[in-house]
């Protein structure tokens, strides 16, 4: 053994060696185990679409892109078709965006911007996340009974002294968009706050401290300087969390009434994609199963597109600043 | 020009003053602004409180020995529980953890260490950042494809690999974060001292990165735990405690979802309390994150 310079003659006595056969074996397993769990991942999405797109063909085949514009959903008739889903969809989570959005954003400069000491941020920063750890069918019922006895004296009033205005044309009835997109604001504000809290974080402190030099009041430097600068960590968030409401089930199935018409009136009920899966799925057999099999992958697609958009923002911004360093 | 020009020269010529008045128009717009963010941040904290309130007052006036263990009653029925759907909801995240817990892990210390770069690593780590976004409604409906169809009953084991399909994207990514903060140093070390690569991960990075790891499934959990759309149409519901894993299996979110819209005031008692206990448990699975999330490196 002396081509060997490790076989030494009392390797039977030492303490150190190299790795056995044996350890080069469970070495080559490990890794490949690793390996196939990554892989893993990638099989699973592939599966998810095929297991889904698989159950949804018949219908696919069936209705074709007549299933997007159709506007009923009739069980007895066999006719399918999810605009007012997808309406209902796009508007409670555009309106819940717009309130989410603003509120999320000023907490992010809030929290960011020096307005209160470090250790009371932390605090806060613990609030939001606990509002983004309640369930959402938690959420559901506290806007049955809380937010929807709340909010229907000022519906009434909008309603009677504004209703030529469409945004009021109809009364709130008990469940309608106004309290599900208020309850979806709620639940994407902790996203949309974190999301740009960590864009506010990312910008160097020297850039602050150079608008503060310049002489900038503390909101000069806010809206010209930092505001611009985390702007598209800030789109990032907004993309995120709008994919975010898009996907919500439970609170709106609770909420927002279950009704398949297409109205601008806040205080109408509607439907959303997902709370019609969650309110037909239980009951349903034979063909409405491959529609609503069909009206899952009409989800998944909107939800695929506006994630995919809100990562290559976020990934985008992410490279910018660690060029900048 | 001396000293004591420059200073005259300096007093002749009008300065605008260097000190901001309190009533100047850009000083107002910026106390206003102030004032708004407070006004929005204490706006935003407000339901928090008020669902915390409304779960302390509503919940725990029902929260008691009979409302934990016993079963859920039927209509007019009074009294009554929840403790079938407590044992079910422990269940079916216990399924999920068990699968996806080891598999989630393992993806990460590829995608952490083996081959970070590689193209099938960048793939997954895409897609599980796609995954973490998608709605948690669609793995129910995958799991009712992939497992209900197959099984031919809703089962406990339906609603665990739905949840499981929800938790796996957010241990991978939080692990490999955890596992990717462990010093290169300590990793060459290991390396220099003849490990193989399975030895520098299991005697060297797993320990350090532990904390972290940890942190994640516990947040995955918490997750899980107050997931209600997946089980709808995969667990579905079950007025009897579980005694077999391939049987409809109750589970808290579901009865809270159920009794939500009944018209009898015991069962919406019923349901603030299924909620704040379903809320303790995802708190206390958040507060152990937070714990192990202390970083020791």
């Amino acid at each position: 053994m002396a081509s060997d310079p490790f076989q030494s003659a009392d390797t039977a006595n030492a303490v150190s060696g190299p790795p056995s056969a044996s350890d080069y074996a469970g070495d080559a397993l490990f890794r490949f185990i690793a390996y196939a769990c990554a892989l893993l991942i990638v099989v699973l999405v592939a599966y998810i679409l095929w297991k889904i797109g698989g159950q949804a063909l018949p219908a696919m085949q069936e209705f074709g892109p007549s299933f997007i514009t159709g506007t009923t959903w009739d069980v007895s008739k066999g006719d399918y078709g999810v605009l007012p889903e997808i309406w209902g969809t796009l508007y409670s989570s555009l309106l819940a965006l717009l309130l989410g959005g603003i509120f999320g954003v000023a907490i992010a400069i809030f929290l960011t911007q020096g307005f209160i000491h470090a250790r009371l941020a932390a605090v806060f920063r613990t609030i939001v996340e606990l509002l983004a750890a309640i369930p959402s069918v938690v959420y559901g019922l506290w806007g049955i009974y809380v937010l929807i006895p709340l909010l229907r004296p000022t519906a009434d009033w909008l309603h009677e002294t504004l209703g030529w205005f469409p945004l009021f044309s109809s009364s709130l009835n008990g469940p309608g968009m106004a309290p599900a997109a208020l309850v979806l604001a709620i639940m994407i504000l902790p996203t949309v706050a974190a999301i740009s809290v960590d864009a506010f974080r990312r910008i160097p402190y020297k850039v602050k401290e150079a608008a503060y030099g310049m002489g900038t009041t503390r909101w000069e430097a806010i809206l010209k300087v930092m505001l611009p600068t985390a702007s598209s960590g800030i789109l990032a968030a907004l993309v995120l969390g709008f994919g975010r409401a898009l996907g919500e089930t439970m609170a709106l199935a609770m909420l927002i009434g279950n009704s398949n018409q297409i109205s601008v009136s806040l205080f109408a009920p509607a439907n959303t994609l997902a709370s019609l899966l969650a309110s037909n799925f239980p009951e349903a057999s034979g063909i409405e199963v491959e529609a609503l099999m069909y009206a899952a992958m009409v989800l998944l697609a909107i939800t695929f597109v506006v994630n995919v958009l809100g990562l290559m923002i976020q990934q985008m911004t992410m490279r910018k600043f660690e060029g900048k360093k | 020009m001396s000293n004591a020009e420059l200073t005259a020269a300096a007093q002749e010529s009008e300065l605008p003053s260097l000190n901001r008045q309190i009533l100047e128009r850009r000083a107002l717009k910026s106390g206003l602004l102030t004032t708004l963010t407070w006004i929005a941040a204490i706006l935003a904290s407000i339901p928090l409180f008020s669902v915390i309130y409304m779960l302390v007052v509503q919940g725990g006036a029902r929260v008691d020995l009979e409302a934990l263990t016993a079963l859920p009653p039927a209509g007019f029925e009074m009294g009554g529980g929840f403790g079938n759907a407590i044992v079910g909801t422990l269940v079916m995240v216990g399924i999920a953890a068990i699968v996806s817990v080891p598999l989630g892990i393992l993806a990460a210390i590829y995608l952490a260490i083996l081959d970070p770069s590689s193209k099938i690593a960048s793939l997954s780590r895409f897609l599980a950042k796609v995954l973490t976004g998608m709605p948690s409604i669609l793995a129910g409906v995958f799991a009712y494809a992939a497992v209900v169809l197959l099984m031919g009953t809703y089962s406990a084991w339906a609603g665990g690999i739905a949840l499981a399909v929800l938790m796996l994207p957010t241990v991978v990514l939080t692990a490999e974060e955890a596992l990717k903060m462990v010093p290169q140093r300590m990793k060459d070390a290991a390396f220099g001292m003849g490990c193989t690569r399975s030895q520098v991960i299991w005697k060297v990075v797993l320990p350090t990165g532990l904390p972290g790891v940890v942190t994640g499934v516990m947040l995955a959990v918490a997750g899980a735990a107050g997931e209600s759309a997946p089980l709808l149409f995969t667990a579905l519901f079950s007025n009897y405690y579980i005694s077999e894993l391939a049987e409809p299996t109750a589970s808290l979110s579901i009865l809270i979802y159920n009794f939500s819209g009944m018209p009898f005031d015991n069962q919406i008692e019923l349901a603030w309390a299924a909620s704040l206990v379903l809320v303790l448990i995802v708190l206390v699975f958040n507060i152990l994150a937070r714990l192990f999330g202390q970083p020791k490196v």
